[in-house]
């Protein structure tokens, strides 16, 4: 069973469990206490898809006339 | 041995990542080219002193920030050094979390897809005070490591962390007046 504390552990280390920077042993704790507990699931889940959904809306592309008028400038630079 | 070839083969396909940044820090299209093309001209310059082999992208996101905040802070009469509200943890899951529940079989991004526009998201990130906004989006936009986003801002880990912690809630909760500005979700009474 899913204990209150390991619920408050698991949600102070959410951020670092979903950027890739917790140890391998919290990491596999949190893992553990996550398949026990749906709403810590849950809210892992939605932390989840809501950075993966920011990422993906701030993209940009750089306009091929900006590209040029990168490549030009480098261009015109005496050479390193 | 940099050379304009090498130069140009390795830092040119980041260009629409460092283009994404600027646009999210100067907020202006104009402003952001200039911004990308100084910091290119930089880079080029500066490419002797970069060691082949290490983080070609982080060493140019280090110049373009720079770069942003020595052009930029010299435009403004005082720096940005907006602080943010305390926001609670998990602040847009609390609200919008059972919105999955409500309609089975649809993901939790299917359901954001439908609630934001993607200008809005935009608007949101550049919503947030500038050394939150460039945490935020060095590490959720450009995936950055805390170690490399500490050395790219010149900041320690530990500030790495709380300005990604607060700069995350804020986000999330301008996210939110977005949807209840839209009548997508009800307003949080007494806020």
């Amino acid at each position: 069973m899913a204990e209150k504390h390991d619920c408050s552990e698991a949600l102070h280390e959410l951020y670092h469990f979903l950027d890739g920077e917790c140890t391998e042993d919290k990491r596999a704790a949190i893992q553990q206490h996550l398949e026990a507990c749906p709403p810590c699931f849950e809210a892992f889940d939605f932390e989840a898809e809501i950075k993966a959904y920011v990422s993906s809306k701030c993209r940009e592309k750089a306009t091929d006339d900006l590209r040029a008028r990168i490549a030009d400038a480098i261009g015109h630079e005496p050479s390193s | 041995m940099a050379d304009q070839a090498t130069f140009s083969e390795q830092a040119m396909p980041l260009m629409d990542s460092l283009y994404g940044a600027a646009m999210r820090m100067t907020r202006n299209k104009s402003d952001a080219e200039d911004l990308v093309q100084e910091t290119y001209l930089k880079a080029y310059r500066g490419f002797g002193g970069f060691t082949e082999g290490t983080n070609l992208k982080a060493w140019l996101y280090r110049i373009l920030t720079n770069t942003y905040i020595n052009i930029y802070r010299k435009k403004q009469r005082r720096p940005d050094e907006t602080d943010l509200a305390e926001v609670e943890d998990l602040y847009l899951y609390r609200r919008l979390g059972g919105l999955e529940a409500a309609t089975a079989g649809r993901s939790a991004e299917e359901e954001l897809l439908d609630l934001f526009a993607e200008s809005e998201v935009k608007d949101a990130m550049e919503s947030l005070p500038e050394n939150f906004r460039m945490a935020v989006l060095l590490a959720d936009v450009e995936g950055f490591s805390y170690k490399e986003i500490a050395e790219i801002l010149d900041i320690p880990i530990g500030t790495v962390m709380s300005r990604l912690h607060r700069g995350r809630k804020a986000l999330q909760k301008q996210l939110y007046e977005f949807a209840v500005a839209r009548g997508l979700a009800t307003a949080d009474v007494g806020s």
